[in-house]
């Protein structure tokens, strides 16, 4: 029993990283059609940003001010990436893909040059670092962390997009976007802002995955990104719930199997995205086929 | 004048450049020429003839990711797959089944086509992006499993040497580099007679149109998904070949081959250099290649340690300078560097005459380019054949002869069928 619960804690922890990379992907592609190999980027970003803060301020007042860093390191590079690499690309739709794919690799690598490819420990204030008791199964704290940021962004951006008219905005430029630009809308601003929103989690996705690994270092995000892309594949692509249930579905078989026999995890998960397209005669956002 | 006469270059005159690079290329083990600040030694060094193995080998790789990228139109990121898979089922064969070199090698090229067959076959089913994303979990899959699967196999991350008894003594030891380079010379020359036959044929016409328009050639009554497993098949086992050859280069196995960043290396040089267009394709993977080996070497060198520290961190990162220079040729130089003698002579003429334009030339090319991923993006696209195979472009269509004539031929190819 113990294990169960200890198994589904770790799974679900994972679904919540997988859910923060993700997210921010699939709305980008559902509004733009841009798949983005630099989101792993902004996550290794956003991670470093926060561990450099937490290594000069100790304990939970550097955590307290890593959060912030890291959201907007993360979403001021996918802003600047936006308004810098995709803008100009508009008309060019692969191109933007491929230049994605340059930062994607650049990034990392620039990283690695200022920080060494030797991951960088991360040290936990002690209330973070312990465990939890559940019905006997002892579950590292950090995990409750991550779900729990993880519902909170799918609460809030649940909120701002049924809620607002920015949200209006994106969920019709998912819709049709030609369709909203001929109401007279500025896409243009919706597509930056999409853009930092999906960095920002993805900013928060490379702290949280600091913590729960207890190290970061330059490959962290790019390692992340591929199964982000797996559950974004599953979710339907532009779809905010279907991602999380996808995140939670990805994370969970992964353990599970991992239990069974370890590197089971990884492969099954290519498995069930095999299946799932196999079986699914509808296209990526959704739509029959 | 110049455009007249390179317009009617004709077929044998394309024949007797490719021979005469094909003849040079043959002889570099024989010349004791020194290039300074290109190469260390002369060109017949070990070091040197190795360095330029790697680069012949990784233009015959990206000939065949081309097949996939420039011709066919489709994006994989799982072809460093089959890389793996011919240099691991090689490698596990002889040092742990004790096959003969060559036997395991055809073994390795039989699990190939059959993982093409059965992975394409999949992953085709579903079009543009999700393609790349799922082509792109398999090759996750199989470098977890050539890292951490089963270690006593493989040798996870340190890879594993190949047995040097199974080694025929000609393509072992310093001294025998010149075979292994005309090795890779040949796996080069392998993949561009493949490709020219392959993309010449019925097949590979239609694979041009798929490429150009999808939904057209479904409406021909052709079926696109039989066309695209062709070429993910064909492409697959030249990719198994090539990664035999890398092992032999090498002399035993590395899980590089199975990471993400190199199937992605494999893109950069095919956009590098021009997609669909196979003298850009082996420039850009030469290019890259020899970036990428230098790169790592010249990090080391006094130069570049004399440099303050900010300047001297990114340049020992050739990732960082290669995923720079992408950035700025998808930006600055869309198709390629094969486009760049006809943007050259564009501006030139365009100094001369003052007319000239080569905004037409521009936005055929961006046309061309937006069919690859999106769907509603070429099914919008109005697409003329007669204006992209009519010569009218003048002087900016030349020298890129090759694709202008092929993609004319496509298209005709496959209109009377309709």
């Amino acid at each position: 029993m113990s294990t169960l619960i200890l198994l589904t804690a770790t799974g679900l922890g994972l679904a919540a990283l997988y859910f923060l990379v993700a997210s921010g992907l699939s709305l980008i592609f559902g509004l733009m059609d841009v798949l983005n190999f630099a989101h792993g980027a902004f996550v290794a970003v956003g991670g470093y940003a926060a561990w450099t803060v937490a290594d000069h301020v100790a304990g939970t007042l550097g955590l307290a001010l890593a959060l912030p860093v890291a959201v907007a390191a993360g979403a001021a590079l996918a802003a600047l990436t936006e308004l810098l690499i995709i803008r100009p690309l508009y008309a060019r739709p692969l191109d933007q893909v491929l230049a994605t794919v340059g930062l994607g690799l650049a990034i990392p690598a620039l990283l690695q040059a200022v920080w060494g490819a030797d991951p960088r420990t991360w040290t936990l204030p002690a209330w973070l670092a312990g465990t939890l008791d559940v019905l006997g199964a002892r579950i590292p704290t950090v995990r409750f962390v991550l779900i729990a940021a993880a519902l909170a962004l799918l609460g809030a951006l649940q909120l701002l997009l049924t809620r607002t008219r920015a949200g209006l905005i994106v969920r019709a430029g998912v819709e049709n976007r030609e369709m909203v630009a001929a109401l007279g809308v500025d896409v243009h601003r919706a597509f930056t802002g999409v853009f930092a929103l999906g960095g920002a989690a993805a900013g928060l996705a490379g702290l949280l995955d600091g913590l729960y690994q207890g190290s970061i270092s330059p490959g962290d995000g790019t390692s992340l990104l591929i199964f982000a892309f797996v559950v974004v594949v599953l979710g339907r692509m532009g779809s905010l719930t279907g991602t999380a249930v996808a995140a939670a579905a990805v994370g969970l078989v992964q353990q599970f199997a991992n239990y069974l026999s370890a590197d089971l995890g990884d492969e099954s998960v290519v498995i069930l995205l095999a299946a799932v397209l196999l079986l699914r005669r509808r296209d990526l956002k959704g739509r029959p086929a | 004048m110049n455009h007249v006469r390179s317009l009617m270059r004709p077929a044998g005159r394309r024949a007797a450049a490719v021979l005469l690079a094909a003849a040079a290329l043959y002889a570099v083990p024989y010349s004791t020429l020194r290039l300074p600040g290109v190469f260390d030694g002369p060109l017949d060094s070990p070091g040197v003839l190795q360095l330029l193995a790697v680069c012949l080998l990784f233009a015959g790789l990206a000939l065949s990711y081309d097949l996939l990228f420039g011709h066919t139109g489709i994006m994989s990121f799982g072809h460093g797959l089959f890389v793996t898979g011919g240099m691991y089922v090689t490698t596990i064969l002889v040092n742990h089944a004790g096959y003969g070199l060559v036997p395991a090698a055809l073994a390795g090229l039989g699990v190939g086509l059959a993982a093409a067959l059965v992975l394409g076959s999949v992953a085709l089913r579903v079009d543009g992006i999700g393609f790349a994303m799922v082509t792109l979990a398999f090759g996750q899959a199989v470098s977890l499993l050539v890292v951490s699967g089963s270690p006593a196999l493989t040798g996870g991350e340190q890879g594993q040497t190949l047995n040097a008894g199974a080694v025929p003594a000609a393509l072992s030891g310093v001294r025998n580099t010149a075979n292994l380079y005309w090795l890779a010379l040949g796996y080069l020359a392998v993949c561009a007679a493949v490709l020219w036959w392959l993309t010449t044929s019925v097949p590979g016409r239609v694979m041009r149109a798929v490429k150009e328009n999808e939904r057209r050639v479904e409406v021909l009554g052709l079926n696109p998904y039989l066309f695209k497993l062709l070429a993910f098949v064909v492409a697959g086992l030249l990719a198994t070949g090539g990664g035999v050859v890398y092992l032999l280069l090498l002399g035993g196995a590395t899980p590089v081959v199975a990471g993400s960043d190199f199937t992605l290396g494999l893109l950069v040089m095919v956009v590098l250099g021009g997609a669909g267009r196979r003298w850009g394709v082996v420039a850009g993977a030469v290019l890259y290649a020899y970036a990428d080996q230098s790169l790592t070497r010249l990090s080391g060198s006094a130069s570049v340690a004399a440099l303050p520290g900010a300047l001297r961190g990114p340049l020992q990162q050739p990732l960082f300078l290669l995923g720079v220079c992408f950035v700025a040729v998808v930006f600055f130089l869309p198709g390629g560097l094969a486009t760049l003698p006809a943007r050259l002579r564009a501006s030139k003429t365009r100094v001369g005459h003052g007319v000239r334009t080569r905004n037409g030339r521009r936005a055929q090319r961006a046309g061309s380019r937006h069919s690859g991923l999106s769907a509603d993006a070429s099914a919008t696209q109005p697409r003329s054949p007669i204006r992209r195979s009519a010569p009218q472009a003048g002087p900016n269509v030349l020298p890129g002869h090759n694709a202008a004539s092929s993609t004319g031929a496509a298209e005709e190819g496959v209109t009377p069928h309709g």
